[in-house]
């Protein structure tokens, strides 16, 4: 089996664009939430449209890690240990979220909540931020020696493109999570999502066209695969179309389209950013000796045959899983003696 | 400022420990939720739904905390270690994958219908869904002992490689996986795990007992518990006997520190119940000792010697640190002793129908779910401080594993991050238990939380500072 590496590849590629679909929308829940509520029981519904969904749709990162661990153990570790400092914010943002959303309706009291709401909020914000800041300098390449130890400090992650991606799928993803409530809400409370979905809808058409200028005229190899497979440009091209169908569904009164439609819009910039990067995995700024590449990080060829049959039996199974738990939950919120 | 290493042996230490309180919590709870739900399946009787319902909820919480703090736990090997993870992906990786695979989105998944699931679903499926979650949760045991236990007794591989790209290859998947110490591994920990459970609901039902509240609901409780209790604390004596048995044979050295045994003298080795190991005196000083005792219990023989720490290497920097490694393990086998003592008694009561009379006892099963807190957290400090100075078992040292690219003071930093953030979430996962606990559980059919026990302690007297009115309350009232 010659293609295992490539495969790999392409299945992490998949589970990322698991997660950010599927932990996109109820990111873009939280991040929305303090701009369209206005009283509890509103932040509640919000809260309980993601309740029983965020758990397993953050599986997906989780999965992700494991599997980078395993099939490319070498861009693992150099990735999370260049990454330290922000790794660590993220981390701290998961498990701020995580429990704000459990212990938020746990006691009456407005301090209380108001805590909550707050770290519910500023954990998802800060959740995608972080993911588009590590997208941005992934595409840039990042200060990593011959032995992938990063050279750079944690203020070199702060650059102006690495922020502008982060800004981009903060607004992606309110935008997906708004259009997911328009499913699971009604009346006032879906008027004032709407006019979140249009807000973030028009800042992320600014903030797409703003970026995409900027990775063509700073970094020399984004477009460099379109060269060998020109075939692929059908992806923006379809990624364009996406974004254009998004509010004409809307308009349409068609949600559950424009929602397939946000989410090919997020699936379609994953599969760009990978296309820009493959077979990098992680550029390195200190010259081309010290790049990592998708044969040089990866597990030996017996353990990529033997995570393939793991995901082959696994992945069928938590496709499965997946339709039954969204199929329980579907329809509007109701709350009740269970709810957050 | 410390090095990296001992920031980053603190960090790991402490955020697996800070996390090692959850999961066998939600492990063991599992398990019990699964017989209650089962019993109601059985019986039509609504008390038993009642229970379910309550237990959920506190599994909801504590399973919350479990999911926050795990994450942290995976990414941390590449953060931290990671020329360990360098060294171990191609073996270990897989491992945390199919956890991942196999066991989280099955877990996570199917939570949502075991708590937010009651009146989507059919009771049957409900009933499938604990049993599911109950399943998942000991599944993402199996593979996170299994990696562990392979670090422990490296199985399954070979090494590739020279210096800094020496790494460990893996040659056959099962090898690896029943590696020599996974399965005895596994049960300990497991059986653990459920004897935490089973505790846990003793010490709550126990307290509505003395308190004379919802009296059938935590006698019938406090009775299944008990009954996995016994089961389980006699069943971990076993499985820890087998288990160092097992050590004695795959890491003598690690043995010998757990028993302070520094030296064979030819004859059998005794088994201390106590003492302090005097590393320079070669000595275990202020013990009391089962003279050949541990040759009995290693080969059923009081006279057969057992090699001492200085019998399997002079190199004393080879020597796991001794106090550490001796002192908790002692404390979980006392600990050990201790819930099987009690169960025993418990069962015996129970038994003569004079148990739910004897409110002394009552008040010690209160308190004894420190118990297996205690042993659960004594059992893997022993188990990971025995196996130093090797991050991998006799293959990479701890000191080898570090991230190169990562400051004492970024580490420093997080470790601060975390202490803070985890003290905060303790207090308030006690503070939610705890009020979960005073509401107690809501009698099947009728509205689900009582109205009275909100408003106690000092939120609510802040609550009165910023709402006079008790506006929110009125809010509180809509769930």
């Amino acid at each position: 089996m010659a293609y295992l590496n490539e495969i790999w590849f392409v299945l992490l590629g998949v589970l990322l664009t698991g997660y950010a679909v599927l932990d996109g929308f109820d990111l873009g829940v939280g991040i929305l939430h303090p701009f369209v509520t206005r009283n509890d029981k509103e932040k509640r519904i919000l809260m309980n449209a993601i309740g029983p969904l965020w758990d397993g749709n953050e599986v997906w990162l989780v999965t992700f890690g494991g599997a980078m661990f395993a099939a490319f153990p070498n861009a693992y570790a150099s990735v999370f240990s260049a990454f330290y400092t922000a790794f660590m914010m993220l981390l701290c943002a998961i498990i701020f979220r995580a429990v704000s959303m459990e212990f938020r309706s746990k006691q009456p009291y407005r301090l209380w909540r108001a805590f909550w709401d707050g770290a519910f909020f500023l954990s998802s914000f800060l959740i995608a931020l972080l993911f588009g800041v590590a997208v941005g300098n992934a595409m840039q390449g990042i200060a990593i020696d011959v032995n992938g130890n990063y050279q750079g400090t944690f203020w070199d992650f702060l650059n102006p493109f690495s922020i502008l991606v982060g800004l981009m799928v903060v607004v992606l993803f309110a935008m997906h999570g708004g259009i997911f409530l328009v499913f699971k809400t009604g009346g006032e409370l879906r008027v004032r999502i709407s006019r979140g979905i249009w807000a973030s809808y028009v800042a992320l058409l600014v903030l797409y066209l703003i970026t995409s200028v900027y990775a063509n005229l700073t970094i020399p190899y984004a477009t460099m695969n379109f060269r060998h497979f020109p075939a692929a440009w059908i992806m923006p091209l379809l990624n364009a179309a996406a974004i254009v169908a998004i509010p004409v569904f809307l308009l349409k009164k068609r949600p559950g389209a424009a929602f397939m439609a946000s989410s090919f819009t997020i699936a379609a910039f994953i599969f760009l950013f990978g296309f820009a990067l493959a077979p990098y995995m992680v550029h390195s700024t200190l010259g081309p000796e010290c790049n990592i590449t998708i044969y040089n990080a990866a597990a030996s060829q017996k353990t990529l045959g033997i995570m393939l049959i793991i995901a082959g039996i696994g992945m069928p199974l938590v496709l499965c899983y997946t339709v039954i738990i969204y199929r329980v939950f579907r329809g509007k919120v109701e709350l009740g003696a269970e709810s957050y | 400022m410390p090095d990296v290493e001992v920031l980053s042996r603190i960090q790991f230490a402490f955020t697996v420990g800070f996390h090692y309180l959850f999961p066998p919590l939600t492990i063991g709870l599992g398990w019990l939720m699964v017989i209650m739900e089962s019993m109601y399946h059985k019986t039509k009787n609504k008390i038993y739904e009642e229970m379910a319902r309550f237990w959920t909820k506190l599994f909801a919480v504590t399973f919350a905390m479990g999911v926050a703090t795990g994450i942290v736990m995976e990414f941390q090997f590449g953060t931290n270690w990671a020329n360990y993870s360098r060294f171990v992906g191609d073996v270990f990786g897989s491992a945390l994958a199919a956890e991942g695979i196999f066991a989280f989105f099955l877990e996570s998944g199917f939570l949502a219908v075991l708590v937010f699931g009651w009146d989507r679903v059919s009771p049957k499926v409900h009933l499938l869904s604990t049993w599911i979650v109950a399943l998942g949760a000991s599944f993402s045991a199996v593979w996170i002992v299994v990696a562990n236990s392979w670090q422990q007794t490296p199985a399954g591989f070979h090494i590739v490689g020279e210096g800094a790209a020496r790494r460990a290859e893996i040659t056959n998947f099962w090898e690896m996986v029943f590696n020599p110490s996974s399965l005895h591994r596994l049960n300990h920990t497991l059986i653990g795990a459920i004897i935490l459970g089973a505790f846990f609901v003793m010490s709550i039902s126990a307290y509505y007992i003395i308190k004379n509240r919802h009296m059938d609901f935590a006698r019938r409780s406090f009775t299944i518990a008990l009954v996995v209790a016994f089961l389980s604390s006699w069943g971990v004596l076993f499985s820890g006997h087998l288990q160092a048995k097992k050590v004695s044979e795959t890491q003598p050295l690690k043995l010998a520190a757990f028993e302070g045994h520094f030296k064979s003298d030819g004859g059998g080795a005794p088994l201390y119940l106590f003492g302090l190991p005097d590393k320079a005196a070669r000595e275990v000083r202020y013990g009391l000792a089962i003279p050949g005792g541990l040759s009995f219990l290693l080969h059923e023989s009081f006279t057969k010697p057992v090699p001492g720490l200085q019998d399997l290497t002079e190199n004393e920097e080879d020597w796991p640190p001794l106090m550490a490694t001796f002192q908790t393990y002692h404390l979980m086998v006392a600990m050990g002793m201790f819930q099987i003592g009690l169960s025993t008694l418990g069962l015996f009561l129970l038994w003569r129908k004079k148990l739910f009379e004897a409110r002394w006892l009552l008040w010690v099963f209160v308190f004894a779910v420190i118990t297996p807190y205690i042993s659960n957290q004594a059992g893997w400090m022993a188990a990971e401080i025995g196996r130093q100075p090797w991050i991998v078992y006799g293959l990479l040292r701890t000191s080898e594993g570090l991230s190169q690219a990562v400051s004492a003071g970024q580490v420093l930093g997080s470790l601060v991050m975390f202490g803070f953030i985890y003290l905060l979430l303790f207090a308030v996962w006690i503070f939610v238990l705890n009020d979960k606990i005073h509401k107690g559980p809501a009698p099947a059919g009728g509205p689900h939380e009582h109205p009275e026990g909100m408003g106690t302690g000092f939120l609510a007297a802040a609550e009165s500072l910023v709402d006079p009115g008790g506006e929110s309350m009125s809010a509180a009232h809509d769930k």
